[in-house]
């Protein structure tokens, strides 16, 4: 059921785009979401809606039910101890701020590390960044291979006793890079820092088992995964967040207040601070059960195929530049074409109907080291397939074409 | 919505062939911008004296639109005084909301096939930001 046949889920997918039918290739940037998550919403706030974890009527309790539930499933999608381990978030970026704003500065001193990549998307580099000025710790890279990977001799060499946070992304939104975090966490907990990684290209596309990667914070967005937008989790070991202090204060995080002190709740609901998401909870509950019904495992074959499809068929093309590994890459590819700018590239797929991302994709550090201002960008998902591809080659030849005359 | 309505020729000649492209040795006003949204970058520089825009380069990295409006831009300014540039500019701005202002430099006019694409307006206003901050900030020195 999986490519064109499961197109009949997602209604945003039958439209015409400038006269042509759209072919959806920018997943990575946000995927589009089936009429069970769009029905989940709808019923949530047609027959349930109530605010969580206070009234005693009937609502309030049916409310609470599915937004804990949700947390519930979100535990099980992830394979997390409990689900007192899932904090729900904006996204994935404040999951990461959480991290830093609030474990970092509490364990970071003078001297102390932090590590990352420069492969990092700016939502795990820049709430690091702010974490070590705060706190006079050092922030170091492990750095690149030629290739866009990173070795986990370099990863061992750049980690070192002082230490403290390791911070890298599980798949680079732009080299579709897959880094081998598992080896990490071990090299981290070797020398006594955590593992935080960053989920928002994985978790989409790949099972995640946050105890096999024994990662000790893991953070992912609801929309990159057929969910809705404003809403996604950090995951954290039960020990670290039973450490943590709250970043943010109000309403629902509290557990006994008087006019000069007050006391937290257990986590995660101490990280909770005012009403929750709890439409977005709904919709995220119901894109897991859709990610699931179809299988995470058939998900991942079916993005890896295509993909390599999508790979063959695009160096075909004279003057094409791929970024990243030719092997073991997440299901995206990112290009130039020529000396065609990629908001050029973009413009003229658009009217082809084609939908792809151009620009410095949120990694100003990489591209750098990349040695391009901005790149384009193809994403694909378990609604594309072969015909997609098909047409955005057809677009990539017309844009060729188009710039040569227009250029010539 | 047709390509070529974008992508006129005469933008085509501009991004091919910019005016003004390079750096002047001597000192000049210069101002860096980019759009963070995109990573379009580009440095202008302006020659001023007497409240006269003596010559102008530019150079940067863009798409076709930012190139060509620079190169516009730059074309139009030479030799027209700061006020002259600043009224250039609020025109520019005209044109990119669908109105039709005249420009001495007709070139420019090539431009408002832009505003039909909404995405790429802010690759045109790029070079036109650069002017209007160049100026200010030299009036205020």
């Amino acid at each position: 059921m999986i490519g064109r046949d499961i197109r009949k889920w997602f209604p945003i997918l039958h439209q015409d785009i400038n006269g042509k039918p759209l072919v959806y290739l920018d997943s990575a940037a946000s995927a589009q979401r089936p009429v069970q998550v769009i029905e989940a919403i709808r019923r949530y706030y047609e027959h349930d809606h109530a605010n969580v974890h206070r009234g005693v009527h009937t609502l309030g309790a049916r409310a609470t039910d599915i937004y804990e539930g949700a947390r519930e499933k979100v535990a099980r999608f992830l394979n997390a101890s409990s689900a007192d381990e899932i904090i729900f978030t904006r996204g994935t970026t404040s999951a990461l701020n959480l991290v830093a704003a609030s474990y970092a500065r509490s364990v970071c001193g003078p001297g102390d590390e932090i590590v990352i990549t420069p492969m990092e998307h700016h939502s795990n580099l820049i709430p690091w960044q702010q974490a070590a000025r705060a706190t006079g710790a050092t922030l170091k890279a492990i750095p690149l291979s030629p290739d866009g990977t990173i070795s986990l001799a370099d990863a061992e060499k750049t980690i070192t006793d002082r230490t403290k946070v390791v911070a890298v992304t599980h798949v680079s939104n732009v080299l579709g890079v897959v880094n081998p975090v598992e080896e990490i966490a071990k090299i981290a907990h070797r020398k006594g820092a955590v593992l935080v990684v960053d989920g928002a290209q994985s978790t989409p596309h790949m099972k995640i088992d946050v105890r096999k990667l024994d990662c000790d914070f893991f953070a992912f967005s609801g929309h990159k995964m057929c969910g809705p937008t404003g809403i996604g989790a950090l995951y954290g070991k039960k020990s670290l967040l039973e450490k943590m202090e709250p970043v943010e204060f109000g309403g629902e995080m509290i557990d006994f207040v008087t006019l000069e002190d007050s006391t937290w709740k257990d986590p995660p609901h101490r990280f909770e601070g005012g009403t929750p998401n709890i439409a977005g909870a709904a919709g995220l509950a119901a894109a897991i059960d859709f990610l699931e019904s179809v299988g995470m495992d058939e998900i991942e074959r079916h993005d890896r195929e295509i993909t390599a499809y999508a790979l063959a068929r695009v160096k075909e093309i004279p003057g094409i530049r791929i970024y990243g590994p030719q092997e073991n890459r997440a299901s995206l590819i990112t290009f130039n074409l020529g000396d065609i700018h990629p908001h050029d590239v973009a413009t003229v797929l658009d009217a082809e109907g084609v939908a792809i991302r151009a620009g410095h994709h949120c990694c100003q550090p990489l591209m750098k080291w990349l040695g391009a201002s901005a790149t384009a960008r193809a994403s694909f998902y378990l609604y594309n397939d072969t015909e997609d591809v098909d047409r955005w080659i057809a677009a990539l030849i017309q844009t060729k074409e188009f710039f040569g005359h227009a250029l010539g | 919505m047709h390509l070529d309505e974008l992508y006129k020729r005469v933008i085509m000649d501009h991004y091919k062939s910019p005016r003004n492209r390079g750096t002047f040795d001597d000192d000049a006003v210069t101002v860096e911008l980019n759009n963070p949204t995109c990573g379009d970058r580009i440095s202008l520089q302006l020659k001023l004296k007497d409240g006269v825009i003596e010559d102008a380069r530019f150079t940067g990295e863009g798409c076709s639109i930012s190139m060509a409006s620079a190169s516009m831009m730059t074309a139009a300014v030479k030799g027209k005084t700061v006020q002259e540039a600043l009224a250039i500019a609020d025109d520019f701005s005209a044109l990119m909301t669908g109105q039709e202002p005249d420009f001495e430099y007709e070139d420019i006019l090539a431009l408002s096939g832009v505003t039909k694409f909404p995405a790429r307006i802010k690759c045109a206003t790029l070079a036109w930001n650069a002017l209007k901050k160049g100026v200010l900030e030299h009036a205020n020195h």
